[in-house]
């Protein structure tokens, strides 16, 4: 178990990239750190590792408080973004590296190279140098090193960021059996949402040096806390639209949503549907939005339709086949209970 | 076409190979012809040199202070450049790595301007400081009479001289070349435990070997070269810092011999040139691995 408490860290000159954190990650979790950049997950991820030390606070792994230890008294393994492959070693050498610092016996590293490498599907390419690998081959050398020393933690910067997005999706694959398969607590940083969707058991979608919303993929993309983490999660934006209590119901871009408890008459609030939920229908339905066609574009298995209403985009998807032409009338109905309702003044969702 | 033409490319090079040819080719020439000679600075061989084919070089092989101003130039070279400015200016340059902006840039300063000065200027200001009487060093080790350094360590205080004139350099090519270490490499150290002298033969020598190649070489030719003892010793007490460029001097100016010293220059050239092959085999060595 990772805990983090009340962690602060403030570079010379006044930026502080961690804001008071709080945070426990369970054994064996694989535990995502998402947000767009500066919003300090790698300075975290590093203050875990030890390679920054907090201005104040707290990280414990297991039972052991680990703030004053240098990053090779942890027992944690990070791998970079870039792998950080040493050039001039071979494969065998790299993986076998941790190991060699702590003098284990050169027969029995290699011995214990030879296997991992073996189950990362490295076998036929141990006497190699860096150089002479693609871009899969060294993130797997870069995994092997990581497991050789058999951490207590993993610490991945960013894992996938560096191969191109045919090979993303195998290595997505591959980094999420490896980690079912160790069952050691991993913690990776991210700004792809998607990355984090796919992989993590938990995420934790952080801004501004702040956790805004800790929870399971499922919780973050169906009901983000914020309008932040709104915004973020999802790979086509969530539509965010003014709208006001009006009644039994919410008025927004001359539509009508079903209303929330704990609202009084009149509040303006945000109202949050994703395209996704937001199916485009060519005649007109009861409570539905309404616009024109104003853009249409191809997602594959459905399209996404940017229609206008009122001066304002609203965003909706139709099924690959049935798109509507730009300038044609369409209403967009929203799926029941899948609209989400933020205050505006601090952006928090109402349940 | 594009550009100046021939005629007026020509025009504009011809001045900088006339200099090159009168300043530098010519007395390369000159000194293969006079090594051949009896060629005297003064007297009647001075008028009329006569060829003597190769006593010249006869006589350099079989004499001992010709092999003595080698065997100084070896120590010179070994001790002041090769390990001193070597180490000294890596071990700057990884000190001030992680310093704070102002001390880094008042540490480099200071060290560049060991370099910069001129070398008759800071010979002055050696002389000054190595003063048996009224020598800075003397009085701060409150000696008197005090020791006359270059009369007495005329090698050790050489050797002290050009470390401290020297190292810059390599203090800037090694500030350079760790920035070229990717800190990620560094920090993959940090987190499986190696320690500064493991990360160091892991990480760091294996990224800048070429650099470190590199900056020997210049330090070395250098410094085997170099005229600047003369400034400080002038060869001497009795031959004991007659380093090799000095050794030269010595024979054909004051002693003289313009030919004998036109046979040593040819020999201490191809040394020079030795040095630089095997240098650059070994750089080669390095990037086919």
């Amino acid at each position: 178990m990772v805990t983090v408490e009340g962690l602060t860290k403030e570079f010379p000159g006044g930026v502080r990239a961690l804001d008071g954190l709080n945070l426990s990650i369970m054994d064996g979790e694989f535990f995502a750190l998402l947000g767009p950049s500066g919003c300090g997950k790698t300075t975290l991820l590093r203050t875990i590792a030890g390679l920054e030390s907090p201005t104040s606070g707290a990280v414990r792994i297991g039972d052991r408080d680990v703030t004053p230890l240098a990053p090779g008294a942890r027992n944690v393994a990070m791998v970079f973004q870039d792998y950080a492959l040493f050039p001039h070693m071979t494969v065998r050498e790299n993986i076998a590296y941790p190991l060699k610092i702590k003098r284990q016996p050169r027969g029995e590293r290699e011995a214990r190279a030879g296997e991992i490498g073996g189950q990362l599907g490295l076998a036929g390419l141990m006497p190699r140098r860096p150089a002479e690998l693609s871009g899969g081959q060294q993130q797997r050398v870069a995994l092997a090193r990581a497991v050789a020393c058999r951490p207590s933690v993993f610490l991945f910067d960013e894992p996938l960021s560096n191969l191109d997005a045919r090979l993303r999706l195998e290595a997505r694959t591959f980094l999420k059996r490896l980690q079912r398969e160790l069952a050691v607590t991993t913690v990776f940083v991210t700004h792809d949402q998607a990355e984090a969707l796919a992989l993590a058991d938990r995420i934790a979608v952080m801004d501004a040096g702040q956790i805004r919303q800790i929870g399971t993929a499922r919780e973050v993309f169906r009901r983000p806390s914020t309008t932040f983490v709104a915004n973020f999660i999802g790979s086509t934006p969530m539509n965010l639209l003014s709208g006001e209590v009006r009644g039994d119901g919410i008025a927004v871009a001359g539509g009508t949503v079903p209303r929330p408890d704990g609202l009084s008459d009149g509040e303006p609030v945000t109202v949050g549907i994703r395209p996704e939920y937001l199916p485009v229908l060519t005649s007109a339905q009861h409570g539905a939005l309404s616009g024109e066609v104003s853009i249409v574009e191809h997602l594959g298995t459905s399209s996404l339709v940017t229609v206008e209403i009122d001066g304002e985009l609203v965003a909706g998807t139709v099924a690959e086949g049935d798109e509507p032409d730009t300038g044609t009338r369409v209403w967009l109905r929203p799926v029941p209970g899948r609209v989400l309702i933020y205050r505006v003044g601090d952006g928090t969702l109402v349940s | 076409m594009v550009g100046l033409g021939r005629s007026r490319a020509v025009a504009f090079v011809a001045p900088a190979l006339v200099l090159i040819g009168v300043f530098l080719v010519f007395p390369a020439f000159w000194t293969l012809y006079i090594g051949v000679t009896n060629y005297r600075l003064t007297g009647a061989a001075a008028k009329a040199p006569e060829v003597v084919g190769l006593d010249n070089y006869r006589g350099v092989l079989s004499d001992p202070a010709f092999y003595r101003s080698l065997w100084l130039t070896l120590i010179y070279v070994l001790v002041s450049a090769a390990v001193g400015q070597n180490v000294l200016g890596f071990g700057l340059a990884w000190a001030l790595r992680g310093a704070r902006r102002a001390i880094r840039r008042l540490i480099e300063s200071l060290v560049l301007l060991a370099w910069v000065l001129p070398s008759s200027v800071v010979a002055f200001l050696w002389i000054a400081m190595l003063d048996r009487d009224a020598g800075t060093v003397n009085m701060l080790l409150g000696q008197s009479p005090g020791t006359a350094w270059l009369v007495q360590y005329p090698m050790t205080a050489l050797v002290v001289f050009n470390i401290w004139r020297g190292t810059a350099f390599s203090m800037m090519l090694y500030s350079a070349a760790l920035s070229s270490v990717p800190p990620s490499h560094l920090e993959t150290a940090r987190v499986v435990g190696s320690s500064t002298m493991q990360t160091l033969r892991d990480v760091v020598l294996p990224h800048i070997r070429r650099h470190a190649l590199t900056n020997t070489l210049l330090i070395t030719l250098w410094t085997f070269n170099d005229f600047t003892p003369f400034l400080l010793t002038a060869g001497g007490p009795d031959h004991r810092s007659e380093v090799a460029p000095v050794y030269i001097y010595n024979t054909a100016i004051v002693g003289g011999d313009m030919g004998y010293s036109g046979a040593v220059s040819l020999v201490v050239l191809l040394i020079n040139l030795l040095l630089a092959l095997v240098y650059l085999r070994a750089a080669r060595a390095g990037r086919s691995s």
